[in-house]
């Protein structure tokens, strides 16, 4: 069995509040994510689910807890800037909004040549000719790619988005709701790139959601937060084909599909 | 179009629709809208044609750009500032574009209410649930403090928040976006009006929250016979939860069905090319059919039929002319091929 390239134990994170027991956000999850898998984190707002992505990427620290990517302990964050760029090599986070993270005065091209002058020592000949590649890989024309962030749209930034991640070779990349707030013709489009980038990369995903459709369509195995604790895990097909806790399956049942109509839980509910 | 248009300012005398028939409550016809933007006027919406009839909830979904709210705020008369409208809007039988002081505040009093995607900014924070529930009714309508709150906490029970009373002295802040939404509901019943516009009320909650609120939405528009137009962009949101469906695409209505029908018998390409878009949660498919380049708004759209430039269908005669709404099958569509492609759009 080849070791996994995530494998999370007891992770925990406890956020201070003043003059009251802290609030845990993320609750003892532990989960092994393998190479070329696609795992994905279910939940609703108040889950954890981001904070667990934070975490993973180094933008929180753990209160307890263990993080291991690629053979490597990285349960804090990196001290010094060698570090961190050590971890940004092997994993990588794409945001639910592309607008605000995406800097607003940079060029979709400039913003890919940043990240690679960042990590690598490339001549500017091959860093141009990598900067092509990548745009071309993840469907960005020659005016988009010299576009700044205004110019594009809502698709289009996230494509920007996704070749920054993917210009540092990661071989995990944490998709946070990437495709939530697009368009359903547009998050089709993302969706399919998101599928081709697997099938030609070695690369592995994290899928954080809280759109059943999306984590069928591109995952393989999952989990399900609630209030900070996994409450389920399993295949994606059986997580919600048959959904055992009673929290996956309200979810199950929430999502509108053909014949659905909505339903109330109870009458009298509390805030 | 020069000068000092205001909102609502009609660009056109009548231009001629077809009567309205008596059943309708709201019948929109051949809507036009164009705003002002960067100093000349760009058109946000090019036809819309749309009836919704008394105690019938109709569904108005597209994606960004559609035109889809900008028709609720035309209906509800909040049209930006300098819009320039065409075409004819008319509820419970009067005009509603050319509607003025008097007549306008009458109107926005009774007829129609609005919930929006974000109650959080439009629920004043400084103020009391209980002021924002009772302020139409007290000012409004003339009922005395106590009695507006006696009525406020028992709708407050009808929208499934326990203990009125002590919610009506709460503020907005103290609430979660669920129950923030249950009480703009609430707000909006107190006002019993006959016409409820809902633009994307749930698009801000988790999923189990939206179920909830759109079930005691529908719950309790039916019970009191209320008329409702619900715009949002998820289409099976829209088919769970309504009578009819229309779809709407760059400013223009493309399809009106029944609900029930729109999922295995689309009319319009781009409805059926929506619902292929769509990841299922029942079932993967290997590759999404995803359109091709994005959504249009009604001023980028094609000379021809607006979907023109994405539709896997086109043909050189739908890039030469506009398309009409016109009926079939018991439905509306707005697609020069739709009788020879009826049948072949249904997805698997």
């Amino acid at each position: 069995m080849p070791e996994p390239v995530v494998a999370v134990e007891d992770l925990r994170k406890e956020f201070p509040v003043p003059g009251a027991p802290g609030l845990v956000a993320v609750d003892d999850v532990s989960f092994e994510l393998e190479r070329g898998e696609s795992l994905a984190v279910i939940g609703e707002s108040g889950s954890g689910k981001t904070t667990l992505a934070r975490m993973l990427v180094g933008l929180e620290t753990p209160t307890a807890g263990r993080i291991e990517i690629d053979g490597e302990d990285r349960s804090r964050p990196g001290r010094r800037a060698r570090e961190r760029l050590e971890r940004g090599r092997r994993i990588q986070l794409v945001f639910q909004n592309p607008y605000s993270s995406l800097d607003r005065r940079q060029p979709a091209r400039a913003c890919i040549a940043e990240m690679l002058d960042l990590h690598f020592g490339l001549s500017p000949d091959e860093r141009d000719a990598r900067v092509r590649e990548l745009c071309e890989q993840v469907g960005l024309d020659e005016r988009q790619a010299g576009a700044l962030p205004r110019a594009l749209s809502g698709g289009q930034r996230q494509r920007v988005a996704i070749a920054r991640a993917l210009a540092v070779r990661p071989q995990v990349l944490v998709l946070d709701e990437a495709v939530a707030s697009l368009d359903v013709s547009i998050q089709a489009q993302i969706l399919n790139l998101l599928a081709d980038i697997r099938a030609q990369e070695d690369i592995s995903y994290i899928v954080v959601s809280h759109d059943l459709a999306v984590v069928r369509q591109i995952s393989d195995k999952g989990f399900v937060m609630e209030h900070g604790r996994v409450v389920e895990r399993g295949s994606t097909v059986d997580l919600l084909d048959a959904p055992q806790h009673p929290y996956t399956q309200l979810l199950r049942r929430s999502v509108p599909g053909p014949g659905w109509t909505p339903q109330r839980r109870q009458r009298g509910v509390h805030a | 179009m020069h000068g000092a248009a205001t909102a609502g300012h009609r660009e056109d005398g009548v231009t001629g629709p077809a009567p309205t028939p008596p059943a309708a409550l709201l019948s929109i016809r051949a809507l036009r809208v164009d705003l002002r933007a960067e100093g000349e006027l760009r058109r946000v919406i090019h036809d819309v044609t749309l009836d919704v009839a008394e105690g019938e909830s109709v569904g108005l979904v597209g994606e960004s750009g559609s035109g889809k709210s900008m028709t609720a705020r035309a209906v509800a008369r909040l049209l930006p500032e300098g819009a320039v409208t065409g075409g004819e809007i008319v509820f419970d039988g009067e005009p509603v574009l050319t509607l003025r002081g008097a007549a306008l505040r009458r109107f926005r009093r009774g007829g129609i209410a609005t919930i929006f995607q974000d109650p959080a900014a439009h629920i004043n924070p400084v103020r009391t649930i209980g002021d924002h529930l009772t302020e139409g009714l007290r000012l409004v309508r003339g009922v005395d403090a106590r009695e507006a709150e006696r009525r406020a906490a028992a709708m407050l029970g009808e929208v499934g928040i326990a203990g009125g009373e002590r919610r009506l002295r709460q503020h907005p802040h103290e609430l979660s976006g669920g129950m923030l939404q249950r009480v703009m509901i609430a707000s909006v019943l107190l006002d019993e009006p006959r016409l409820i516009l809902a633009d994307e009320p749930t698009t801000a909650l988790d999923v189990t929250t939206q179920s909830e609120v759109m079930a005691l939405l529908s719950e309790l528009s039916r019970e009191r016979r209320l008329a409702m137009l619900y715009i949002t962009h998820d289409l099976e949101l829209a088919a769970g939860v309504c009578d009819r469906t229309a779809v709407m695409y760059a400013g223009a209505v493309m399809e009106v069905q029944r609900s029930a029908a729109l999922n295995d018998g689309p009319l319009n390409p781009y409805t059926a090319a929506l619902l292929a878009a769509r990841p299922r949660v029942d079932a993967r498919s290997d590759r999404l059919e995803a359109i091709a380049g994005r959504p249009r708004s009604a001023f980028e759209a094609p000379e021809g039929c607006v979907f023109a430039d994405r539709c896997p269908h086109v043909e050189d005669a739908c890039v030469a002319e506009r398309q009409e709404l016109r009926p079939l099958a018991g439905g509306l569509v707005r697609c020069r091929r739709a009788e020879e492609l009826r049948g072949r759009l249904g997805h698997a």
